[in-house]
């Protein structure tokens, strides 16, 4: 623009950027967010060095690694939550396009690590686990393609994009990782229905998951070992839950003590998919509520907040990102406290993994994005329209 | 609700008239109604967004309460690892045929060391060494310094050596209670009983296994903790087998033979009562079994049951026993005993010629190799084999011993005629002792298939038929004759008539061809002949009677004289009434009550 008087000081058009993060961000889950990481770290240096015992690295050697981790997810969770609504909504969907492309190469470049299951590529340095990636990008397609049905003379948005979770949960069962496939269907049922599914189709969707369970079930070992696991009614102690049971009992309500748990002893997966019956042992059933409390209420206040939108992908995208966030973290414990069957999946921002630190920077940002203070049309909002800076068009 | 149409046509109209784009409306209108749109659809997903709060709180409150019920309970122990590993040490007794103990248990301890828990390492290896002299100091200080845990010092300890060990002082010193198999009786029946040695070894018990004999062949029933600690009971007599082993350990050393060995059987029920092998060993200290050299030589050998040996002119009564019942021939038919008799490129002797003729009872009685020849021959290969077989002579023995299963009787592959004719004199086939009394049991009882077996019997047990009752009467008669005017005239005991047959066999020489000096003298005997209750087998290996002017090897010089002192002192022992004829004029009263 030209400066339309000669000598004036320049001013800044509208308010500066920082400023504007900070007022309109959620702090409250910000600050849950920067909790938990800490609590995965001072719970990676119980856990882990284990681990690193067994691998001959230095004892904080996976500490370090979360760390490093740690701060590209924080940095990536801010830059996210930086963008635009609309910015968040291109981004997500070319990267859904760039992570599903990945997902489908998995059987032939990846590799599984010995576990059964082939999820993971390899780079030499580190790993990279894409199915991770693809549930927020998933959630973004979603509620995009939902949103977008919801105009006059619009595409059949819901149609396609019933059909895209159909080939996800595909590619996701073919590895197979049943624990993502759930949380992606879940994902997409509740976006469904938060954009205003009929409650009798929801019931029938219901009832195909729970008969598709039934035939994996059937149909692959993997599955079916772990159910058989969480049906029967007594523990084998020899068992990753058995130990996970013994230490959430040692640890009782304040725990055995920092640094005298046993079970980061036994457990394989103590770092990561058993974090929390670490937790419980060394630090005691305070801990363990205390991380609850965070993750419920990130997610409870995300909600909250997303009532108010007005704006439709942004409350569906929103919705889809806070399940895919507290589902992970709802199952993770359930199944360290025998409410659900085992299933690898980590406990976001606390277990160890790098794909799962970034992959959670990247949801957590963009659900800080889609959950800032906006104007919605509220008489409050049309009152204080010139303290924001009439400029903007949000 | 009123609908604005998206082109309303009034304001078209005007807006044509004003010269304005009437586009512009529509989309002012599809603005208005997108925003009623997602105002009505943003309370209709409040509804359903507090729906989905609704439902975190309670799940993660769900989770929050579980987890607060499982710290509130107490942890179990982990049990299923430790419930799995525990050592049963009970170990039943084994007991003779009168409840007399063979085999039990003692309480000691084993003693182990834990060097991190030491004191003064250099003083405990010094005065463990003093109290152990098989413990070296130097090796045992090696041990402590190791940097090891945990360190076996010793299996078992006498109360005396345990005091010894508590005096040292040292906590690093531990005491790990066990049971230990005793052998109350020492070398007696030692190679039936076999011997027992620590298993899987823990702490505070250890796993006491057989590793021969019945302990072996029977471990799994004495360590059934179901039999309720009920003692094993063998068919074995302790008072007979120590008389025996007594008398059987005089013989071999006045024939001077290299071992031997003695089977007493009832022929009634196949009992075992006694089963001697000599040399032997101590169950308590069980040797190692040999590294070199033929481990028929051990001590730990069995000869009785895993010594299958050529035995000899024993073999007679069994193909005169077959011939008789078959009816090819009666003890006094006559047969031609020229010798040598001639069968192609072969010659087969007698010991010396005894005439161009001999009944049937004198070719026993005498013991005539040719004689037996020509009766084979009449018998022929195919019934020959199939009698030896039913008396058990081509199988292992069933008796109840692991030694048992290995002790396969040697029998030819082929059987030409000439086979035949040296098996029918036992040449050919080599059988164990314990085969033989099986098989004279057999022969003499009735003639009822008899099989060993070294547990206690209740009665009887009647076997198939093998020889008719007449014929094994016939066969007694004959073995009497034996005694009576034939080769084995030293085995007269008073009171208990006795009837055998003598087998003297040269000992196949390893490099091919037979020993000329060298023999197996075998006795096989009943007693009472005349209604026989039991069977003696006695062989000698290498025995030379020295007694005379010039050496004799010959079974009735050298194993008969054993069996008949094993008889005359065995027999009063076994309950059997001497029969005495004493004449009128005895100078004895009978008693009775």
């Amino acid at each position: 623009m030209t400066e339309m008087v000669y000598g004036g000081a320049s001013i800044m058009a509208g308010e500066p950027v920082l400023p504007r993060w900070w007022r309109t961000i959620d702090r409250w889950t910000l600050c849950c967010v920067l909790i938990l990481f800490g609590i995965g770290l001072l719970l990676g240096l119980a856990a882990s060095p284990p681990l690193a015992a067994r691998n001959d690295l230095p004892a904080f050697y996976y500490v370090q690694r979360q760390i490093f981790f740690g701060s590209l997810a924080l940095c990536a969770m801010v830059g996210v939550s930086m963008l635009r609504p609309e910015t968040v909504r291109r981004v997500g969907v070319l990267g859904f396009i760039a992570v599903f492309l990945s997902v489908m190469l998995l059987p032939v470049l990846g590799t599984d690590f010995g576990k059964g299951a082939t999820r993971w590529y390899s780079l030499g340095f580190a790993s990279v686990q894409p199915s991770e990636f693809l549930k927020p990008f998933f959630v973004i397609i979603t509620a995009w393609l939902m949103a977008a049905s919801s105009e006059i003379n619009a595409p059949p948005g819901k149609a396609i994009s019933l059909s895209l979770l159909v080939v996800v949960v595909g590619f996701l069962v073919m590895q197979p990782d049943f624990g993502q496939s759930a949380l992606v269907l879940l994902s997409w049922g509740v976006i469904y229905f938060v954009a205003g599914a009929p409650i009798l189709l929801l019931g029938a969707v219901v009832g195909v998951v729970v008969l598709s369970g039934a035939v994996a079930y059937q149909a692959s070992q993997h599955f079916a070992r772990r159910i058989d696991g969480f049906l029967s009614a007594d523990i084998d102690p020899r068992t990753q839950i058995g130990y996970a049971t013994n230490a959430i009992q040692e640890g009782g309500f304040f725990g055995v003590g920092v640094g005298e748990g046993q079970v980061k002893w036994s457990l394989p997966d103590a770092h990561t998919d058993f974090i929390i019956a670490v937790a419980a042992e060394e630090y005691g059933l305070v801990l363990v509520l205390v991380i609850i409390a965070l993750f419920a209420i990130i997610a409870v206040r995300s909600l909250i907040r997303l009532m108010a939108e007005r704006d439709i992908f942004t409350r569906l995208a929103g919705t889809g990102l806070v399940v895919v966030f507290g589902a992970q973290a709802m199952i993770n414990m359930g199944v360290a406290v025998r409410l659900l069957p085992a299933k690898g999946m980590t406990l976001p921002f606390v277990s160890y993994g790098g794909s799962s630190l970034i992959a959670g920077g990247i949801l957590v940002g963009m659900l800080l994005a889609l959950t800032r203070n906006r104007p919605q049309g509220r008489m409050g909002d049309i009152l204080s329209q010139g303290r924001v800076g009439g400029g903007q068009v949000l | 609700m009123t609908r604005t149409p998206l082109r309303p046509l009034a304001r078209i109209l005007s807006a044509r008239v004003k010269g304005e784009n009437p586009d512009v409306i529509e989309v002012e209108n599809l603005h208005q109604r997108h925003e009623t749109m997602r105002d009505r659809a943003r309370q209709g997903s409040e509804g359903r967004l507090v729906v989905l709060v609704g439902c975190f709180v309670v799940a993660f409150g769900l989770i929050g309460a579980r987890m607060g019920l499982m710290a509130a309970t107490e942890p179990m122990e982990p049990t299923s690892a430790a419930m799995g590993a525990q050592i049963l040490a009970q170990r039943a007794d084994i007991v003779d045929r009168n409840g007399r103990v063979l085999a039990t248990n003692l309480v000691t301890s084993a003693l182990y060391a834990q060097p991190h828990l030491m004191i003064d390492k250099p003083r405990a290896a010094r005065s463990l060494a003093m109290i152990f002299p098989d413990l070296k100091e130097d090796w045992l200080l090696r041990q402590f310094s190791e940097g090891r845990k945990f360190v076996w010092l010793k299996r078992k300890l006498s109360p005396e050596q345990m005091q010894q060990v508590h005096d040292i002082g040292d906590p690093g010193l531990l005491f790990g209670p066990r049971e230990m198999r005793l052998y109350p009786n020492g070398t007696l029946a030692a190679h039936v009983l076999g011997g027992a040695g620590f298993g899987r070894e823990g702490v505070r018990s250890a796993e006491v296994i057989g590793t021969a004999g019945v302990e072996k062949y029977f471990d799994a029933f004495l360590r059934d903790p179901a039999q309720a600690g009920a003692p094993l009971e063998l068919s074995i007599d302790l008072t007979v087998q120590a008389v025996a082993q007594e008398v059987l350990a005089g013989g071999m050393q006045m024939m001077n033979a290299r071992a031997a060995t003695a089977v007493l059987m009832d022929v009634a029920s196949g009992e075992v009562i006694s089963m001697i092998s000599l040399p032997d060993f101590d169950p308590n200290t069980r040797p190692a079994p040999p590294t070199s050299g033929d481990p028929g030589d051990s001590p730990l050998f069995n000869r009785a049951v895993q010594g299958v040996y050529e035995l000899g002119s024993i073999f007679k009564i069994f193909t005169m026993g077959q011939a008789i019942d078959i009816g090819l021939v009666t003890p006094k038919t006559v047969v031609n005993t020229q010798s040598p008799m001639v069968w192609g490129k072969y010659k087969i002797r007698d010991y010396k010629n005894y005439g161009r003729e001999l009944s049937i009872e004198d070719v026993i009685v005498k013991s005539s190799n040719v004689g037996t020849a020509r009766v084979a021959l009449d018998i022929g290969a195919e019934r020959q084999q199939a009698f030896l077989k039913e008396l058990g002579l081509f199988e292992p023995t069933p008796v109840e011993l692991v030694e048992a299963r290995g002790a396969r009787p040697i029998v030819p592959r082929k059987w030409p005629d000439l086979t035949t004719m040296t098996v029918s004199y036992g040449h050919g086939l080599s059988a164990s002792p314990l085969h033989l009394a099986a098989a004279y049991s057999t022969m003499v009882n009735g003639g009822t298939k008899v099989a060993p077996t070294l547990l206690r019997q209740k009665g009887p047990v009647i076997g198939t038929r093998v020889i008719s009752p007449e014929t094994s009467a016939m066969v007694r008669g004959m073995m009497r004759q034996v005694v009576v005017r034939g080769t084995a005239s030293f085995a007269e005991v008073v009171g208990y008539p006795v009837g055998g047959k003598t087998g003297t066999a040269d000992k196949p020489d390893p490099r091919g061809g037979y020993f000329k000096d060298r023999v197996i003298a075998t006795f096989a005997s009943a007693f009472p002949i005349d209604a026989p209750r039991y069977v003696l087998v006695v062989t000698l290996d290498e025995p030379v009677n020295m007694l005379l002017s010039e050496p004799h090897r010959t079974a009735g010089w050298t194993a008969v004289p054993v069996a008949a002192e094993i008889t005359r002192r065995v027999a009063p022992l076994l309950g059997l009434r001497p029969q005495l004829d004493l004449g009128p004029d005895n100078g004895l009263t009978l008693a009775r009550n």
